[in-house]
Parts: structure tokens; sequence; C-alpha cells
């Protein structure tokens, strides 16, 4: 924690996060598979069980169900728990604990037992994993109400979304896609914020308003920038919050350039880009010159060999020719 | 069983015992190297030091019997007889994979060896073996299903659901834990209140055995007399097959939880070396026999990577293919 802006991958802010938030608030402590000695699958939490002692970094069993479980007892009972999930096809041993306790205690007890819970996981694909270490569960996720799910995806906000989710009152899901651990960027001086609840627009344009987040971030402003180079100006908004989504500024940008490509490495049927396109037919049909477009992975579960994979997911080829289809429908 | 073989049968068995065991650490050893030349890629789980426990068991299932693994399953696909060459295309990712290149290092299936995967997810197969099980006593078919599994799964619930699913409706399965002592970097006495994994199974009233999975010939005593309880109706049995993976849990791992002292000290109950000892002994591996040995082995994985390497890849089309059936369930 420097005072000064400093440039560091995606996995040293993540650490930077979680070691601050144990800093600050001696209720915090961070459990999961391997996070102690083996330093955390992704080596997130490399270093903190010397710091920080067994006690606040604790290594956990095989037991999903259990320590996600726990971490919501714990942060029913004064703790503030921030567990993390190895990846996201393993958070669905949790499942359960998530849907039928996290997000509904609150409710159903009348409003009595907030969850003041943080779960990290990784998700996404591009490793050559195959097909039960690839999901993109994040948008199936944000069909939950009583949680909020976060998608992190430059440096900045990889250090600063975690406090603002501890403060807050409910379970909070952090998704980490896994290609990002390794991504460089400049983290913010101390003291900086960021607001959880809004998007964020990454890059300015009029012609078209293209949506991504987490790992389709990146791609789409490649997208935005071949696209530049032909005369369209792209306006790429990283949603960031999958739920509650930032309803206004999505409209506020299509409101603006009247087209939009949602970007997601969800599947299409039933995802967060279908969700993302009512929103923009219920909240300003009328001002569409072309119908919303999407790029999404392929309604397969993600195959070993790199071209298969490649083919499934969403492309910066796919998503300028998207982006062309949109603006040539201008009537 | 051995009692009843003749002197030369024994030897020619231990002999094919040691072949089995030598022809998967070669495979394996051959996967490392291939993945620093990137050819396979994503995670890759060797079986160093943990061969006799694959090769042990396989000796007791017959044709007819399944096979449920994990991601470290490569040393049972070969000791249950998948080619070679298709399980390196695999590796690969190529068409001519066992699970046309789809699946890779941690997803090898093979319908004509009964072996339904390949599974990644931690305790993942042991509902399914279960359920294997409960067909095949439904169907009245006299077969078993192996179900094999590091000793990290005992943690999950679906251990401990299945245990309990299997021993109450005496299902035959046979589970194989695969107690290598670290779950990742979790060594066992970190993870369990009770580290006795024979004690837990014995709890659901499933009969536990320990046996030293170093040592080929107990493993494969013990599968047999295990399997010949399980196929008298006996309900399900659990062994637990004492191990050590000699290498990183993966290709990623700074190994920063074991000492190096603990794995050379187990590098020298190396089942591979301690049979070939015993066969020595007995005169049955002669130095000639050992070489040639060596040489069949290292012509077969030589086969299988140019098989691999000359193999095409999956087209893009076919993509789609397989996310629904395209014909009626057999
Ligand atoms: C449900 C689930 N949680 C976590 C993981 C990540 N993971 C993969 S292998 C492994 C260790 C498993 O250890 P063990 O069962 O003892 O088998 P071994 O790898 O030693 O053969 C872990 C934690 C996973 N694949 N599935």
């Amino acid at each position: 924690m420097s005072g000064d802006p400093a440039p560091m991958t995606y996995r040293e802010a993540m650490r930077q996060a979680i070691r601050e938030a144990l800093l600050r608030d001696e209720r915090v402590f961070l459990m999961g598979e391997d996070v102690g000695r083996y330093g955390g699958c992704y080596a997130v939490s490399k270093g903190l069980l010397d710091e920080f002692g067994p006690a606040r970094i604790r290594d956990t069993p095989l037991s999903e169900s259990a320590f996600v479980g726990a971490g919501i007892g714990a942060a029913v009972n004064g703790m503030r728990p921030i567990v993390e999930i190895m990846t996201v096809n393993f958070s669905l041993l949790a499942l359960d604990q998530i849907l039928n306790n996290a997000a509904t205690l609150l409710h159903m007890s009348g409003g009595q037992f907030p969850v003041p819970l943080v779960i990290r996981m990784a998700t996404g694909a591009g490793r050559q994993v195959a097909a039960q270490h690839s999901h993109s569960l994040e948008g199936w996720y944000a069909h939950i109400p009583g949680i909020k799910i976060l998608a992190p995806a430059t440096v900045e906000d990889a250090r600063c979304m975690l406090w603002p989710a501890l403060e807050d009152p409910n379970p909070v899901l952090i998704f980490e896609h896994a290609l990002l651990y390794n991504s460089e960027g400049e983290a913010p001086a101390e003291g900086h914020t960021v607001d959880i609840s809004r998007a964020r627009l990454r890059r300015e344009g009029r012609d078209v308003s293209l949506f991504a987040y987490g790992g389709t971030l990146a791609k789409t402003l490649q997208a935005a920038e071949a696209l530049a180079t032909d005369g369209i100006e792209a306006e790429v908004v990283d949603l960031r919050v999958l739920r509650p989504l930032d309803t206004a500024a999505i409209l506020a940008s299509v409101a603006k350039t009247r087209r939009a490509v949602v970007v997601d490495e969800g599947w299409r049927s039933g995802g967060i880009s279908a969700e993302i396109s009512a929103r923009i037919t219920e909240g300003c049909f009328y001002e569409l010159d072309a119908p919303v477009a999407r790029v999404c992975t392929r309604e397969v579960p993600i195959p070993y060999p790199k071209h298969l994979e490649d083919a499934a997911l969403p492309q910066v080829p796919a998503i300028i020719a998207a982006a062309r289809e949109v603006v040539g429908n201008r009537g | 069983m051995a009692a009843k073989r003749t002197v030369d049968a024994a030897a020619t068995h231990g002999l094919a015992l040691y072949r089995e065991m030598l022809r998967v650490r070669r495979f394996e050893e051959k996967c490392a190297e291939l993945y620093s030349a990137a050819k396979i890629r994503g995670f890759l789980h060797l079986y160093i030091g943990e061969e006799a426990v694959a090769v042990g068991v396989m000796q007791a299932l017959r044709p007819e019997d399944a096979i449920v693994a994990t991601y470290r399953e490569h040393g049972h696909a070969l000791a249950r007889g998948v080619a070679m060459g298709p399980l390196m295309a695999e590796m690969y990712g190529k068409v001519t994979g066992c699970s046309r290149g789809r699946g890779g290092s941690m997803h090898v299936f093979d319908a004509a060896a009964r072996l339904v995967g390949g599974n990644a997810i931690v305790g993942g197969g042991l509902p399914l073996a279960v359920g294997m099980a409960l067909a095949d006593k439904l169907r009245g078919l006299d077969r078993v299903t192996a179900c094999f599994f590091g000793e990290g799964a005992v943690a999950e619930g679906e251990f401990h659901e299945s245990m309990n699913l299997a021993a109450l409706w005496d299902l035959p399965v046979l589970f194989c834990c695969e107690n290598n002592l670290y779950a990742m970097g979790t060594a066992l006495g970190r993870s369990e209140s009770e580290i006795d994994l024979c004690l837990k199974a014995s709890s659901y009233e499933v009969p536990a055995w320990p046996v030293d999975g170093m040592d080929v010939v107990a493993v494969e005593d013990a599968a047999r007399r295990a399997v010949t309880t399980v196929l008298g109706g006996g309900g399900p049995i659990f062994l637990e097959l004492r191990t050590y993976r000699f290498r990183p849990h993966s290709m990623y791992d700074p190994e920063l939880y074991r000492e190096k002292a603990e794995v050379e000290e187990w590098k020298l109950r190396d089942p591979i070396p301690a049979l070939a000892a015993r066969l020595r002994e007995g005169g049955a591996l002669p130095d000639a026999v050992a070489e040639a040995m060596e040489t069949e082995i290292a012509k077969e994985i030589e086969d299988a990577v140019a098989f691999a390497e000359a193999s095409d890849w999956e087209s893009v089309d076919e993509l789609e293919r397989f996310v629904y059936a395209e014909e009626a369930a057999p």
C-alpha cells in the first residue's frame, strides 16, 4: 500500500486489496482451499499466511458447501469473511448455500439477518483447461436477487472493489477472470475508491455502444480501436456490476449512439446478454436505429484444443463484425 | 490366487505388472516433456509414483467392469488397455484422441474400455460410480464399478453421500481411494479431523482395507479379494491405497508445502524398482529382458507421439456436435 499510483499486475492488486482489508478491519479473514500454505491456486494470497497467521488466512478442506456456508454463518455472526473458491465451476458445490442461505436469509427473516460476506472466485476460459474449469457463470449468478455481482476487469477495479464490497451489508460475489491475473495496469493512489454500483465508460464514441465486462473488456476495446480506423467511433461501457445492473448507464449510452452490441463470455440463451438486451428494448426501444446485437460464447461446454476453444469464445473479429452490422443498418 | 499358479506363471505375471508400471512411468515422463514443448497444454497431472495402484487394481477387473477416474487418470487408461496412440492424441487435443481431443489430459473417456472419465471436479465421480453400480444391480448384471479418487475427495459431501448410498443399497462399487497424502498443497492432517480414512468408510458399514499402494502385488491381491466380495453380493468395498506422488500436483505447483527430503524418502519406496528387485531375486528379470522392455516401450511411445503429431484437429464445424445426442441411447 504505497501512497502513489503504481504499475502492477491484477493478481498483485487483488493481493494488496485483501491485505489492506485485513489491516483495516480485524473482523476480516480469508478462507478457502489452499489460500495459506500453497499461496492460493492463482497465487493471489501468497505471503499473507506469514503476515497474518493461520487464524485469519484459513486453509479449508475440499468442502465448498461447508466453508461457503461457514462464511455465511460467520458473516451473520459479526465477522467480515472473504471466502475464496478456486474457480466458478467448483462454486456449484456451494450453490445451495449461496442461493438458499446467503441470498435469502435477510429477506426471509424479515430483515433481521444481513449477510455481509464477500465470495471471490476465478472465472472464464482461454487457458485450455476444458469443460470443467472454464465456464463463465457470473451472468447466471446475476439471476439471483439478494446477492451483488462484481466483475473487475482492470487493475484499478481489482485493487479498489474489495473494500466497498466488504463494507456492503449484502453478500457480494467477485468474479476474477483467470486470464486477467497476469495483466498489468496502473493501480491508483492510496485512498482512491471506486463506486461498486456503477458501470464505467472505458471509451467514448458516438456510433455504437459496446457493452462488455471482465474477460471481454480488453477484446472489446481492441475491437473499438480497429473500428475507429474505419471511421466508426464505438463507445465501450464496462458493466462491472452484473447485479444490480446499472441500467441508467446502459440506457444513457444507447440513447446517445442508438445502437448496441453486448459482448459476453457467458452463453447466449437466458444469459446476462439477454437481460441487457431486454432492458435496452424496454427502456429505449424507440431510440434504437438497429436491433441489439450479441456476441456470446457458443452454446457448448468449453473444449480443450485451442482452435475449438477460440472458436467457442467471443473474439475481436466477431465483435467488429457485429458492430459493423448494426452500424450498417443505419437506415 | 498366487499360490495356485506355477512359479513360471507367477514370474510371467510379475513381469507383466512390471512392464505395465514402466509403460505408465515412461508415458508420463514423455507427457512432462511434451508439456514443456507446449504440445500438451492446460492442466497436466502426472501419476508418477502411484503406478502400482492403477496397475494393481486393473488386474482384478474384467472387461465388463467399469472404471470412473479423476483428472490424474493416464495410468488408469493405459493399465485398462486404452491404446497409447489415441491416449497421446487426446493429450494433444487431436480428433483421433479417445475423447476426440475435446477433453485433453483431464478427461480421458473410452467406451470400449468402459472408462467413464476423467472427472476434474473433486468428488464428482463418486455419485456417478454409485449410479453405474445401481444400474448393474437393477439390470441383474454381475459387474463392478471401480471408482478412483484422491484422499482430498474424502472432505467433500459427495464422498459421504456416496458411501452411504452404496452401502444402503448394497451396490457393487469398489471405492479406490488413492491416498497420496496431499490434496494440492494441503496435507491430510491439515484437512481432516480424523485421518483414518478406513474408519470413515467403516462408519457407513462399508468394509475398508488399508493397502500398501507402493506394492503392486499387494494392491492386486487386495483388489482381487475385494472384487470377489463385491461380486458375491457383499455390497461396496473401500480400499485405502497408500501411495505418494513424486511430482508436483500439476505443472504449476511450486511445492511450498512439503520437504524435499520427504519426497526423497518416498522415492526409496518407488514401486517400479521395488518390483524389479523382487523379480531379479527370482531370476525373472535378466538385464537383457529389462533392456528389451525399455526399448519396446520407448518405441510404443515414439509411435504414439508420431500418431498424435500426424493426426488432424477436429474441424471447427463440428464444435456443436454432441451437445445433444445424435441417436437413441444404447
Ligand atoms: C470440487 C473441486 N474443488 C477444487 C478443485 C481443485 N483441485 C483439483 S485437484 C485438487 C486436489 C485434489 O486432491 P486429491 O483428491 O487428494 O487427489 P490428487 O490430486 O492428490 O490425486 C484440487 C483442490 C476441484 N478440481 N474440484
